[in-house]
């Protein structure tokens, strides 16, 4: 297990690596004429230069890459083209937010998943896996800026249930529930109704032990593992998912910075959006692959190491 | 070769996700109004018996610019997942089957465009390239085909191993030939399931990057940028982003159906062999 964590840490830096070029090759490739935007053409050629040796953009190409890279690691990431802050002061000041609507999210989606998903498959074929089936099916059909403005409309307008704009964490992480919870539903009904094929259920009810019993002894267990994969895979909708979400709701989190930031062409920000959700994806990834693999003794038997 | 994919109780589905398809592409035919014309003094009507869906803040008939958003929206989902499919596949199989260097080049490459959540870096590199709905395509398109060239790829590394690639190879077929006659035949089937599978999901990036303004940019009628123009007004006027957004909703829920029993169809034939 040690061996394997080892070779899984090593192989992460080529994608690092790779992740941090393609960042920054991309960004470098428009951000000359982030400078001509920053003055609205109104300036002279002379002013212009000057600005773009300020900020380091006059440099070989390589030489910008390696300086740019010792400062994600060292967390100097350079100023904002806008407001001229530390960028990585103004992305850790708003990471937190995007993480609380994250936290919030995930478990909203796996406390409204779970019971739906065990429900739809005891009563498989039954009125409430159809309904349960439908709603799943309509949640994964909506994109999620139109589940946000619908609840907006209907929750917030017409009912006054819930206040809209920033101040409460419910509706955008609502919104993310959504098409998310639809995924895991159908996910955990599948392996509900596999667990309930088998032998041991039959045995376990044969000797009269409670279905009741059965479920939340043998067959809850069983649906972690899924669950965990669930999680690691949807992290990378999640993360694109809070940049449309914060917007909608002004969420002040790393998403509506970047989606702000890519309008103003505040190229150094969207750099740090971009290079640390990569990171922050990919770790999680790893971890999951760990947890899993510490979790089901059958995936860590069964690989060398 | 599609017919065996095509049996009876899939047509079921075909026919609304055909007419959707051919909607798009007659859309102009089909409009009442002309989507971009301007009638400032019936600005923000609601439905009625003239403009069926109201209109927008321009006084611009929104059930005609949601049949031309048709066209926009569903139409470039479609050539972008055709043309990542087509890409992806090709790298994948030659990749399988040639393994060696280009292999190992071209998997390394497409693990770390995999290693960036989707829409983080779509957002990103739309913004880059600059908006429009061509950029937004593209952006989505840069991380979109290593999805179909890891398919093709462990498919060909099976179908590789297979008797009748010796006995081609015995007969004298060169490697394209064996590619072109023996592989890519043989991936067709569940790159085709894939991609109808991922229609829904494209439509609604694709919408998503036009809803932030990073893709079809205005006055061009699609439905993501319709329903970005209508945010602010969905107190007084909902009708404006109401519409789109069931398009968008009705048009993805149709090709997810559509990708459920197509999978469904091409795993009950696997199964049957």
């Amino acid at each position: 297990m040690r061996k394997y964590i080892l070779s899984r840490m090593i192989q992460l830096v080529p994608i690092l690596l790779g992740i941090t070029f393609l960042t920054f090759g991309m960004m470098q490739f428009t951000a000359d004429d982030a400078v001509d935007k920053i003055y609205e053409g109104s300036v002279s050629e002379e002013i212009k230069s000057a600005k773009r040796a300020e900020l380091g953009l006059d440099k070989n190409f390589m030489i910008q890459y390696g300086n740019w890279l010792g400062g994600v690691i060292t967390g100097d990431m350079g100023r904002s083209f806008i407001s001229g802050k530390l960028v990585f002061e103004t992305f850790a000041e708003k990471l937190p937010a995007t993480i609380e609507l994250m936290l919030v999210s995930i478990l909203l989606t796996i406390l409204i998943a779970t019971p739906a998903g065990i429900l739809a498959a005891v009563k498989q074929n039954k009125f409430p896996d159809y309904l349960i089936r439908a709603l799943s099916f309509i949640g994964n059909s909506m994109p999620n800026f139109f589940v946000g403005l619908l609840l907006i409309y209907f929750l917030a307008l017409k009912l006054n249930l819930l206040p809209i704009i920033g101040a409460s964490v419910i509706m955008p992480a609502l919104t993310l529930t959504i098409s998310m919870g639809a995924k895991y539903t159908r996910q955990i009904r599948a392996v509900v109704l596999e667990e309930l094929k088998k032998p041991y259920v039959m045995g376990a009810r044969s000797r009269g032990v409670s279905e009741f019993t059965i479920l939340t002894k043998s067959v809850l267990p069983s649906i972690l593992v899924p669950v965990i994969t669930l999680l690691a895979l949807s992290i990378g909708s999640l993360l694109g998912g809070t940049a449309i979400v914060e917007t909608i709701f002004m969420w002040d989190g790393v998403g509506k910075m970047a989606v702000d930031a890519i309008l103003m062409r505040d190229y150094p920000l969207i750099q740090a959006y971009v290079v640390w959700m990569a990171i922050i994806y990919v770790v999680i990834n790893l971890a999951a692959d760990l947890l899993y693999r510490f979790l089901d003794p059958r995936i860590r038997y069964g690989e060398n190491g | 070769m599609l017919k065996p994919l095509i049996p009876d109780h899939l047509s079921l589905i075909t026919v609304p996700a055909l007419a959707l398809i051919l909607v798009a592409i007659f859309a102009q035919y089909l409009t009442p109004f002309d989507p971009y014309a301007q009638d400032l003094t019936r600005a923000l009507t609601p439905p009625d018996s003239v403009n069926l869906l109201g209109t927008d803040r321009y006084g611009r008939d929104i059930l005609s610019r949601v049949i031309i958003g048709s066209q926009t929206t569903i139409l470039s989902a479609l050539a972008l997942l055709a043309v990542i499919s087509i890409v992806g596949s090709l790298i994948g199989a030659v990749c399988g089957f040639k393994g060696g260097r280009v292999d190992t080049i071209l998997m390394r490459t497409s693990d770390v465009f995999l290693a960036f959540p989707q829409m983080v870096f779509a957002i990103a590199a739309a913004g880059a390239l600059g908006g429009g709905l061509f950029n937004a395509a593209l952006a989505l398109a840069l991380i979109g085909w290593t999805k179909y060239a890891r398919i093709s790829r462990s498919l060909t590394l099976t179908i590789r191993k297979m008797p009748y690639i010796d006995a081609a190879k015995l007969a004298g077929t060169g490697s394209a030939g064996i590619l072109i006659n023996h592989v890519l035949p043989n991936i067709a089937g569940p790159i085709l399931v894939t991609a109808a599978l991922d229609i829904g999901t494209i439509i609604m990036e694709l919408a998503g990057l036009s809803f932030l303004g990073l893709g079809a940019m205005p006055p061009t009628a699609e439905w993501g940028a319709m329903m970005n123009n209508g945010r602010s007004m969905l107190q007084t006027a909902p009708w404006v982003i109401l519409s789109p957004g069931f398009a968008i909703f009705l048009t993805v829920a149709i090709f997810n159906l559509l990708g459920d029993k197509l999978r469904d169809v091409i795993d009950v034939r696997g199964n049957r062999n």
